[in-house]
């Protein structure tokens, strides 16, 4: 029988947005479904290698030094100030033994989670592939996404 | 929504293994439970210790996406033991 699938648009580069795609993602892989993470624009971030920057011309490359990668760097949605509110969230996830964004990144790994990485967000910022984490599975646009999402009950956007 | 049924145990329900989840939020309890319940015998029954409440709507729902059996939870003064029995 076909697993049932399970695909997650991560748009948002925000912790506490993240935070959420990955319990979703995490758990509907624990009921046996087969899922996916697309990644595109600031979520890039999440499969972002920690580089001081990259990019092909100088737009692009100041745009990657303030958007800058890595899925312990990543500011929330709201009381960002200038990382201290990330910083306080990293330490009640701790007290409350919620796992970190990279752990998420294994645990999801490990229960068979695909990532997929935007190439149209990829292009259009200068990254190469190397500016990636290993975790990710392919490189691939939209028609993608909405093909895998089509074969699935659940689809989100977040 | 379906409806939630609030199994009562008795008391007596005996496991065969048990997975210590006291302590770890949603949906960490559920992950180490779909990784423990591969390391048992069909037929033999997991006991899952959580203080997450959640686990009392979480588990049921669970077992109904996995196919295994839910066998019910016993709440020990905010210490929930869900009982679950591998059946494939």
């Amino acid at each position: 029988m076909e697993k049932d699938k399970f695909n997650i648009v991560v748009f948002s580069g925000d912790l506490d947005k993240v935070l959420a795609a990955f319990i979703l993602a995490t758990t509907a892989a624990s009921m046996g479904k087969d899922v996916s993470m697309f990644f595109t624009f600031w979520g890039l971030n999440v499969v972002r290698k920690k580089k001081l920057t990259s990019g092909r011309n100088i737009l692009q490359w100041i745009m990657n030094f303030m958007n800058r990668g890595g899925a312990d760097r990543l500011p929330l949605s709201k009381f960002n100030m200038l990382g201290m509110g990330p910083a306080m969230m990293k330490i009640m996830m701790k007290q409350s033994k919620i796992p970190s964004i990279k752990e998420m990144i294994k645990m999801a790994k490990g229960l068979g989670v695909k990532f997929v990485a935007c190439t149209t967000t990829f292009a259009f910022m200068g990254f190469e592939k190397d500016d990636f984490i290993p975790e990710v599975d392919s490189f691939a646009g939209a028609a993608t996404y909405l093909q895998n999402a089509s074969e699935g009950k659940i689809s989100y956007f977040i | 929504m379906p409806k939630q049924v609030q199994h009562d145990t008795g008391g007596y329900m005996k496991a065969d293994v048990t997975l210590d989840a006291y302590g770890l939020l949603c949906p960490v309890p559920i992950i180490k439970t779909s990784e423990k319940i591969k390391e048992l015998q069909i037929g033999q029954v997991l006991e899952v210790i959580a203080s997450d409440e959640g686990i009392k709507s979480d588990m049921p729902a669970w077992c109904k996406a996995t196919g295994q059996e839910y066998l019910g939870v016993e709440d020990k003064d905010g210490e929930f033991h869900s009982f679950v029995k591998k059946v494939k």
